[in-house]
């Protein structure tokens, strides 16, 4: 095939993309945005495959790799559940990470089939572009291995941080960048090594001091992060289809990433610095000693209450995802607008353990998309909503992040429960949330404690219900 | 004097950063999990140098290291791209309206 036309060909790949994307602005069109997408993808692995000289022997074997890779993938899309989605996307951008620097290994050693120049004697642009591709890949890689694994419970969830801990990650960055810069000048293989080497290990160091519920940052950090790896690639290969899928992939993880730190009011390098939620010595966390008075209540209060109501407002939190009460609180939903009560769904945009995770489980249980509502749609509502059901979200609802400048929560939007006539909290016991701030809430006379499993204290309304 | 081949492609990434932004916040906040899933599956476009790294270098009669890469990167690639468009096809199917007759 003729380079011209494969670039265009590969340019409308590019355009399929964005519409893919596009599509993505509604769930109506949402579909039609997938099918976009994987014809974008086909059209792709047609013209590469068009553009290459074809041998037997390797045609063999990549077919072989191109069916265990879809088998396996087909195989995981459809068993995977819904509340495992952020350990799932977390290990997909780890096999995005690592493609790209075998990818750049593969162009390093064979420069001449890539069109780059002859071994150790490439392109300084190329070497460069290949560098770049290869580090941020390699750090794509460990970053997402780390983070799928505290998000499967393989590994602690709260941050692991240790002396000089910014220090060593700053010198590995400085040294990071000397290799480039080296590398570029003599192209040594060694050099090369390094490179990925310390990339690695930097990856690996950025992501094990984030605490669990900073995650959502960290997923749509490596989201961007393995973008820009593809651009990277995408420039080394001069393949337009990679450098623009890389751009956007790039700019949607950053904005991802924007969104999740304005849902907590801190700024990305504060999440990125990490060790948050560990140290006691902010304020709040001495009021804690004292022992206030708290209500809690039972299944048959709580049926009670909602039964009578005439609107409900479901506040879900990543303890809803833990329990996989989502199909028990449909039930509980169902039943309450067969008493002819409003019930809606209020979502905190950084509620579960990646962006829009509640709403694909909420999705998963058959609940309407437009009967959850995004924070700013209906923290209004509160004020005339008759009972709040928070359902293992803690820290999004704290009104301390109005009240008290100390708290590290301060600043954070937060959902305004605390407006309600009353409040029904299910959660296990009274352990602080996540930040590590008491949450007022409990506290108060209007508010009702159910302390059970999510999963099990709804499923016991259900019964109370009928 | 001629423009270096590498600008157009830098304006190429420069204004598809642009789209990207745009596009991305034009996505409705309840379909970014979606969103994620299917970036993900894009950037699996990487195939394209996988493929180029599977056929590099062969004289038709043996494997060469670069081409392991490649087809081990093919495997990874394949991966994310059955994986992450199926599991999006999945998710996405899962997003109705409210039904607007009563079926109970």
């Amino acid at each position: 095939m003729s380079a011209n036309l494969s670039a265009l060909l590969f340019l409308i790949t590019g355009v399929l993309f964005i519409l893919a994307l596009r599509g993505l602005s509604s769930p109506e069109t949402s579909r039609m945005g997938n099918f976009f997408g994987i014809t974008g993808m086909i059209l792709a692995i047609i013209v590469s495959i068009l553009s290459v000289n074809i041998f037997f022997i390797n045609l063999f074997y990549f077919i072989i790799a191109l069916s265990i890779g879809g088998v396996v993938g087909g195989i995981i899309a459809f068993k995977i559940p819904m509340t495992a989605m952020p350990q799932l996307v977390a290990g997909f951008h780890s096999l995005v990470g690592l493609a790209a620097v075998l990818v750049a290994i593969s162009a390093y050693y064979s420069p001449d089939s890539f069109g780059l120049g002859t071994f150790q004697n490439i392109k300084t642009a190329s070497i460069i572009e290949m560098g770049l591709g290869a580090s941020i890949g390699a750090i794509t890689f460990t970053g997402s291995i780390i983070a799928f694994m505290k998000l499967q419970g393989l590994m602690s969830g709260s941050p692991i941080s240790f002396p000089g801990q910014h220090y060593l990650n700053a010198l590995l960055g400085i040294l990071i960048i000397l290799l480039m810069g080296y590398l570029t000048v003599n192209q040594s293989t060694q050099i090369f090594w390094i490179l990925i080497v310390a990339s690695l290990l930097i990856g690996f160091l950025i992501i094990i001091p984030i605490g669990g519920a900073d995650m959502p940052v960290v997923i749509s950090m490596l989201n961007s992060y393995s973008g820009w790896a593809a651009a990277g690639i995408g420039f080394t290969l001069e393949n337009t289809a990679l450098i623009i899928t890389g751009a956007l992939v790039g700019s949607s993880g950053a904005i991802l990433s924007y969104i999740m730190c304005k849902g907590m009011n801190r700024s990305f390098l504060n999440v990125i610095l990490g060790g948050f939620g560990t140290d006691n010595s902010s304020g709040g966390t001495k009021e804690t000693t004292e022992k206030k008075p708290v209500k809690s209540g039972n299944a048959e209060d709580a049926a009670f209450l909602m039964k009578n109501a005439s609107s409900v407002i479901i506040v879900p939190g990543y303890g809803m995802a833990v329990a996989q009460a989502q199909h028990a609180l449909r039930e509980m939903v169902d039943k309450l607008k067969k008493n002819d009560v409003k019930v809606s769904y209020a979502i905190h945009p950084v509620a579960g353990r990646m962006p829009g995770h509640m709403n694909v489980l909420l999705a998963e249980a058959n609940v309407p998309y437009d009967e959850v509502f995004e924070l700013d749609d209906i923290n209004n509502n509160f004020a005339n909503t008759d009972v709040a059901y928070v359902i293992g979200a803690n820290d999004v609802t704290n009104p301390v992040a109005k009240t008290d400048p100390k708290s590290p929560i301060y600043g954070m939007p937060v959902l305004d429960v605390e407006k309600c006539k009353s409040i029904l909290f299910v959660k296990r016991s009274m352990s602080p949330g996540y930040a590590g701030v008491d949450n007022e809430l409990f506290y108060k006379d209007n508010t009702l404690m159910l302390f059970a499993d999510a999963k099990k204290m709804t499923e016991d309304i259900v019964k109370y219900l009928d | 004097m001629e423009i270096d081949p590498f600008i157009f492609r830098l304006s190429i990434f420069i204004l598809s950063i642009f789209i990207g932004y745009f596009v991305v916040w034009s996505v409705t906040p309840s379909l970014h999990t979606p969103l994620m899933s299917v970036t993900n599956a894009i950037s699996s476009v990487i195939i394209v140098g996988a493929i180029i790294a599977s056929f590099s270098s062969s004289d038709g009669n043996s494997i060469s290291f670069s081409n392991i890469l490649g087809f081990f990167a093919v495997t990874l690639a394949a991966i994310n791209i059955f994986g992450g468009f199926l599991v999006t096809q999945r998710m996405l199917q899962m997003y109705k309206k409210k039904e607007k007759k009563k079926n109970k």
